[in-house]
């Protein structure tokens, strides 16, 4: 929220000149019809894709050349919204002359690109960006239909959000390269979620097969057991940060340096020391002790054994440490 | 980018249609308003006689208000900046009251209630609250006996609109009342829809809080009010300096308040024969576009408010026809998935236990006592042509069958509350 989101943006007004001129006279609706294409010598692909029960539906029509598979005419019918009647009028006529397997390839991205009056200016509004990924899903089955193979087949990578053509594997690789932590942040590196929301949690527009915020979870626990892995393993072979180690790691680390160089002094004056807490206080590490026996009260506890114990622990462990008498 | 009407001698015009969502300021509103600007500006909590001077003309607004409702002098309407706010004010004053300081923990509201009531109860349901939200029958209203099922000992509040927004259908608040006040329950309704449509008596009906909003009856907006049975005790939302009898800090909106004491008496005086006027045009709208084959309009006429007609087309997504009506310079509603920008489907198309289909091809035409017979003539023709360029593009209607596996399932709608 800010100063331009207070009132809300006008739907239509963010709409291109484009979408405007093709709702209110789209060129390619109509339709071919089965006896018209043969009489041609061609074949008629007659494709499905929403329903009125979903708020939108398409059907496209490919009369295509079977000696070249080139789609020598195309037309469309919409059930939908001035965002899917020129959606569906631009895919219509980018389909057109293109041999299927070329048709195949285009996305609702090209769609929308087509429909925007400059380049840089999107053609529709981040939430109509989903009217326009029915052109992709439609144009895939016909597709199929004519090549006789199942219309999933032309998708290589699962994508998980449609409006953006963002993939399962490219979010994960992004989470993990920028350490994100949030949905807001993935959509702000891949614009994944940004348009109709359906991806972003179950209860959407859309029910799908994955969700950004499964995604993010998952991949952020992978990142968590990786890291304490590497941090145990680094710590077996005895070369690990202190910075980088666990809570429990620093607290076991701590305690072998104590037993290591601290504690033999101590019992010798018939005292001792805990471990309470270490606490992370900005860059320092705060450990909090207690002295026990005879270190209770002894008059060098907070000034030369302290001073001792802190050095040995900065020298030792890390420079960031500070040791806190309770 | 206009449309070329088929029909050339129509001239156009600018036809509002969506008189549910906001209706025009009555010019003799304004003239009211006029004084209370710049010459009559005092605050009414003054001592002084800039401040006292304003008295006659707020208690005036007063007496407009209780007359119109026939409220009793013994009850309390406070003025407040509309529906959402005395919505908000009854609901949270009634959960700190009888819930957090009180044994009760449960509200009863309807699933077609406006995000006001709605909203604000999940907000109630987060604090931990039980909130039934009641079926309506396939005419869009709420039942009296399911109302009577659902209340429990723990039941602090029942809030159901008195008509809805959406298709106007007008639910049996007095019926509902009774059973109330029956159990011991208290009973708020949002009136908004009903004032300056129907008669609202509050002394023939039991209700507790009533919420309402002056630009909804050619008021202006930003004002409107909460009606508190016998001056009963509600928690204040808003704190501060005590205006309003301490019920509601703010310094008064003098103009406002006169605004909406003198549009609330336009819009009931006279209200069965005004309202037979607009009936009889909603009527003739209703029944030209009836004339268009697979169009249906929810709930009888009967029992709706006068204005309102909430019409579904088959084939013709609500968006799409509402783009076609403003390219007519026609404004009119839809609560279809397309328009609004959570992408939802109609959810009181959804309630009433209407088709699919139906949930995306809704849309709401709402008249008012300026609507003129010339405008009908207008729409219906406008209406009709739009209708006619929209099917003609519909898949719906489209003759040459899918290619053999290239048929769609049928969409399995996702519903959420």
């Amino acid at each position: 929220m800010a100063k331009a989101d207070m009132i809300g943006a006008s739907l239509w007004d963010a709409y291109s000149n484009k979408v405007t001129t093709l709702m209110n006279n789209p060129r390619y609706q109509g339709e071919i019809f089965e006896a018209e294409a043969e009489s041609r010598g061609h074949k008629l692909i007659v494709a499905d894709f929403g329903a009125e029960s979903c708020g939108d539906a398409v059907r496209l029509y490919w009369e295509i050349d079977p000696n070249t598979d080139t789609i020598v005419d195309s037309r469309f019918k919409s059930f939908g919204c001035g965002t899917a009647i020129a959606s569906s009028d631009v895919m219509t006529e980018l389909c057109i002359g293109k041999k299927v397997e070329e048709a195949v390839k285009i996305t609702n991205i090209d769609v929308e690109m087509a429909l925007r009056d400059t380049p840089d200016v999107p053609a529709v509004p981040p939430q109509k960006m989903h009217c326009s990924v029915m052109a992709y899903d439609v144009i895939k089955k016909a597709a199929g239909l004519y090549m006789g193979v199942d219309a999933d087949s032309f998708e290589t990578e699962i994508i998980v959000c449609e409006c953006a053509r963002v993939s399962l594997g490219t979010l994960q690789e992004v989470i993990r390269l920028n350490d994100l932590k949030t949905v807001e942040e993935i959509t702000d590196y891949t614009k994944a979620g940004g348009f109709c929301k359906s991806c972003i949690k179950p209860g959407g527009h859309e029910a799908m097969d994955y969700y950004l915020v499964d995604i993010l979870a998952d991949t952020r626990r992978e990142m968590e057991n990786e890291k304490m892995k590497a941090a145990a393993d680094a710590q077996a072979q005895g070369n690990m940060k202190f910075e980088d180690m666990t809570l429990v790691q620093q607290i076991k680390a701590i305690d072998a340096i104590i037993d290591e160089s601290v504690r033999q002094f101590l019992i010798m004056d018939g005292g001792d020391m805990e471990i309470v807490d270490i606490k992370k206080n900005e860059e320092h590490f705060d450990v909090y002790i207690r002295y026990l026996g005879a270190c209770n009260g002894c008059a060098s506890s907070s000034t030369g054994t302290l001073y001792a114990i802190e050095s040995t622990l900065q020298e030792k462990l890390s420079g960031y440490i500070r040791v806190l008498p309770i | 980018m206009k449309i070329i009407l088929k029909n050339e001698e129509v001239e156009t015009m600018q036809v509002y249609l969506d008189n549910n969502a906001t209706t025009m300021c009555d010019p003799k509103v304004v003239e009211a308003m006029q004084p209370y600007f710049s010459e009559q500006y005092g605050n009414p909590n003054s001592l002084h006689k800039f401040g006292s001077s304003i008295h006659p003309a707020l208690m005036h607004a007063i007496d407009q208000t209780y007359t119109a409702l026939n409220a009793a002098d013994s009850d309390d309407i406070v003025f407040t900046s509309g529906a959402t706010e005395s919505n908000n004010w009854v609901l949270q004053s009634v959960w700190v009251d009888h819930i957090l300081h009180g044994h009760k923990n449960h509200i009863i509201t309807s699933e077609v209630e406006h995000p006001a009531i709605l909203a604000t109860c999940k907000f109630l349901e987060d604090q931990g609250v039980k909130v039934t939200y009641l079926p309506v029958n396939n005419e869009g209203t709420v039942e009296a006996h399911t109302v009577k099922s659902f209340i429990t000992e723990k039941t602090a509040l029942v809030t159901i609109m008195w008509a809805s927004n959406e298709t106007g259908m007008i639910n049996p608040i007095k019926e509902i009342g009774e059973i109330c006040k029956e159990k011991g329950v208290l009973f708020h309704t949002d009136a908004v829809q009903a004032i300056g449509k129907i008669p609202v008596d509050l002394q023939d009906v039991h209700v507790d809080f009533l919420s309402f909003s002056a630009h909804k009856f050619h008021g202006p907006k930003g004002i409107g009010g909460l009606y508190i049975k016998d001056s009963q005790p509600l928690t204040p939302l808003l704190h501060g300096g005590s205006q309003m009898g301490g019920r509601r800090s703010g310094t008064l909106n003098v103009p406002y308040i006169v605004g909406l004491g003198k549009a609330i008496e336009l819009a009931t005086t006279n209200i069965q024969a005004t309202m037979a006027s607009i009936r009889a045009k909603r009527d003739r709208l209703e029944d030209a576009l009836l004339e268009l084959s697979d169009v249906f309009v929810v709930g009888n006429r009967a029992n709706r408010t006068p204005n309102t007609i909430l019409i579904s087309i088959k084939g013709v997504e609500g968006e799409g026809m509402l783009w076609d009506l403003n390219n007519g310079q026609i404004g009119a509603s839809t609560g279809s998935a397309c328009a609004s920008e959570d992408l939802e489907a109609n959810t009181v198309m959804l309630a009433i236990g209407a088709d699919n289909e139906l949930a995306h091809t809704g849309i709401r035409l709402s008249l008012s006592r300026f609507t003129t017979d010339t405008e009908i003539d207008y729409v219906i023709s406008h209406f009709k042509n739009a209708v006619e360029r929209l099917r003609n593009i519909s898949s719906s209607f489209a003759k040459q069958a899918p290619t053999k596996g290239g048929e769609v399932q049928e969409c399995e709608l996702h519903h959420h509350h």
